[in-house]
């Protein structure tokens, strides 16, 4: 099953994954990081289909996204 | 658990100082991440811009040269004309590849330097605070512009990669957009192309990256992802202008 | 040994630069040294280089801010308007300590001013055009041969102290033709571990002047600073001809003024008079303390150039009012004869204040202190 995993450190809250995601399972957290952005966070994994645009779209390299299993490669990057 | 989306090697793992939303990050990355496909790192040299990207040169894990503003394509072309074997690439913005450095530009992809150029075009000035650009809109409302664009005053807005394309020299020439992540899967393939024609000793190629300033255009970034989309994308339309293999004799053609 | 040949100055410099081993021009065509880059453009692909006719003064100067920085030994040439439009890369280079070599044939100036020759850019040459703290070494040949042996000479000096080096000729220089003997010396191999030739197993390199922490710029300037005291320090370079010690006038001048003054002082030391020249080589660094000692027993000095008095403000600054000094200046593109030198170095003897621009009456300019 994919994973997205979101750095609270590199994130700018700039919201770009949250519109990004074609499952919507990203949101923006209501907690501040120390840098003062509120930061994107995953609101529901298991609907996480892999498909990468969150840290494709990301300018932070705040987004990873990890793998356990296959995984379909859905376009060309 | 396995990474499937991990950090480039060609991209140094610190914090951007870009602004939030701001898509020269996305570029960034996806320049870096062509250089770490083609392999090539070790024998890149990247040369920096004045403007918001000025210190690419702390974000790019190659040899870097910081040019003066514009000069970057005269720069790259000294680099490239004594080290051929090396892979060397411009990143600049609007004001430094279409307004003080037009002349370098027009004059490197003319001569076919095999450099290829990053042209990030966010119709504003960024790093001096939102001054009016040569890619700035008709009516659009800047620093120097605060009635909006006047045409009659000042001009229309230059169309970069349709004027190179007029050029006999054979080239690479393609606009992409980074403004949302559909844009930029299709931005990734045209950047690949530019510095694979380089690798191999091909032609001159520049790949122009429509881009956002949510700062100075005053708009939150997902705002100024669908500014973009409205304003910019119908003056400066997207596609692959021009490539090595097109006919020259069928531009003469077009011409009449 | 190698073989004497007769060379145009414009040849002669081009030819030095490649057997110094410089193989990569990056210039524009300006009258009068366009004999430069029309020479290597046979002469750099016989020999495996690159010579490319940039757009601009601005692209050339930039190519070789590049090109610099790639490590390789890289050279142009101009003349006053062009070296006008090259002070921004100058500042650059300087500034990301890249070496390099210009060499500025000048003409009569300011603006698009004349293509005969001049002294006009002593200022600009001396001083760093450029904006920043930071000085530009100049050397300024008198003699086609001397030119050659310059180019070579500042290769090295570049290389040694990652600095542009300007080598200040005049109309004259460029278009003469001399003989001229190529020394035969070994290629010099200089380490360039900072050039950017691609981050193979090694941390990349950044070639950069930016420096936006107020400190860390300090720190910067003052290595710059240290380096130009030590070439002011070990790198001056002048000649003396003519009469020593006490001397009834001696003459002050550069490039081929200082050719003008030798036959001046000739005749004048055949008429009975104890005349002599003190020529600087190195106008950055102005040998000062040299030129003090020559002066030391001197009546006067008459400074002579080919302008309306650039030289003559170091000349006063050395003697510091201990001897005085006298000016005279031609203009415009018109060289000053031998004659005209030693009437006006008569005019010292005799105790007349000098201040001359023009040919014998000419325009009798203000002193400055």
């Amino acid at each position: 099953m994919p994973r997205v995993l979101i750095d609270n450190v590199l994130c700018k809250g700039c919201e770009r994954c949250v519109v990004a995601c074609p499952q919507r399972i990203l949101t923006m957290s209501k907690e501040l990081n120390a840098k003062g952005y509120f930061t994107a966070k995953v609101a529901h994994q298991p609907r996480c289909i892999g498909c990468c645009l969150c840290a494709i779209t990301c300018p932070d390299n705040a987004v990873q996204v990890g793998l356990n299993g296959n995984q379909y490669k859905l376009f060309e990057y | 658990m396995e990474l499937v989306f991990k950090n480039t090697e060609s991209l140094v793992p610190v914090t951007r100082h870009y602004c939030p939303g701001c898509t020269h990050g996305v570029i960034h990355r996806m320049v870096a991440e062509v250089l770490d496909e083609l392999g090539v790192r070790e024998r890149t040299v990247g040369v920096s811009p004045v403007g918001c990207s000025v210190m690419a040169y702390n974000y790019f894990n190659c040899d870097m040269h910081q040019a003066a503003h514009g000069r970057a394509p005269a720069v790259a072309t000294g680099i490239k004309r004594v080290r051929p074997e090396l892979i060397v690439f411009t990143y600049q913005g609007d004001g430094d590849l279409a307004s003080i450095g037009t002349a370098e530009t027009i004059q490197a992809a003319n001569r076919g330097e095999k450099i290829t150029v990053i042209f990030v075009n966010n119709a504003i000035y960024g790093m001096t605070g939102g001054q009016m650009a040569p890619t700035t809109l008709p009516n659009q409302v800047t620093t120097t512009s605060p009635a909006g664009r006047d045409v009659n005053h000042c001009g229309w807005p230059i169309r970069v990669v349709e004027m190179l394309a007029t050029l006999r020299t054979p080239s690479y020439l393609a606009r992409v957009s980074t403004h949302d992540e559909i844009h930029t899967v299709a931005a990734k393939q045209a950047l690949r192309k530019a510095f694979a024609y380089q690798v191999q000793g091909r032609c001159f190629s520049l790949v122009e990256c429509l881009s956002v300033c949510p700062t100075n255009w005053g708009l939150a970034p997902v705002e100024s992802m669908q500014w973009l989309e409205r304003n910019m994308i119908p003056y400066y339309p997207l596609g692959e202008v021009k490539t090595p293999d097109d006919d020259p004799a069928a531009e003469v053609r077009h011409a009449q | 040994m190698g073989e004497k040949k007769l060379l145009k100055g414009c040849e002669a410099i081009g030819e030095a630069a490649v057997q110094a081993g410089a193989k990569y021009f990056f210039g524009y065509p300006i009258t009068p040294q366009s004999e430069v880059p029309e020479y290597l453009s046979k002469r750099l692909p016989e020999v495996g280089g690159v010579f490319l006719q940039a757009e601009s003064e601005v692209a050339a100067s930039n190519m070789l801010y590049g090109a610099a920085g790639a490590g390789v030994r890289v050279f142009t040439t101009t003349s006053s308007p062009g070296y006008s439009l090259m002070q921004e890369a100058v500042s650059y280079m300087a500034g990301s300590e890249l070496p390099c070599v210009i060499v500025n044939i000048v003409r009569g100036g300011p603006g698009l001013g004349g293509i005969l020759p001049s002294q006009g850019d002593y200022k600009q040459a001396t001083r760093g055009g450029g904006h920043g703290d930071y000085r530009t070494p100049v050397l300024a040949p008198s003699t086609v041969q001397e030119a050659a042996d310059l180019m070579i000479d500042a290769f090295d000096l570049a290389d040694k102290y990652r600095n542009p080096i300007l080598v200040l000729g005049d109309g004259l220089i460029g278009q003469m033709m001399e003989p001229v003997e190529f020394k035969q010396r070994s290629p010099v191999v200089v380490d360039k571990p900072w050039a950017t030739t691609g981050a193979v197993g090694r941390k990349p390199n950044i070639i950069n002047s930016l420096y936006l922490d107020a400190p860390t710029l300090e720190r910067h300037n003052i290595k710059l600073k240290a380096k130009y005291d030590a070439f002011e320090r070990d790198e001056r370079r002048w000649e003396e001809y003519g009469a020593k010690g006490k001397l009834d006038v001696l003459l002050v001048a550069y490039g081929t003024v200082a050719r003008v003054c030798k036959t001046a002082v000739d005749e004048m030391t055949r008429q009975g008079l104890k005349v002599g020249l003190f020529r600087p080589i190195t106008l950055w660094p102005f040998p000062m303390p040299e030129l003090r000692a020559a002066a030391r027993q001197a009546k006067a000095i008459l400074d002579v150039e080919l302008s309306t008095g650039q030289m003559v403000e170091d000349v006063r600054a050395t003697m510091a009012e201990k001897v005085p000094v006298h000016f005279y200046g031609r203009v415009g593109g018109i060289v000053c004869t031998p004659e005209e030198v030693a009437f006006h170095a008569g005019r010292v003897i005799k105790g007349e204040q000098v201040n001359t621009i023009g040919e014998y009456a000419g325009l009798t300019t203000a002193v400055t202190a």
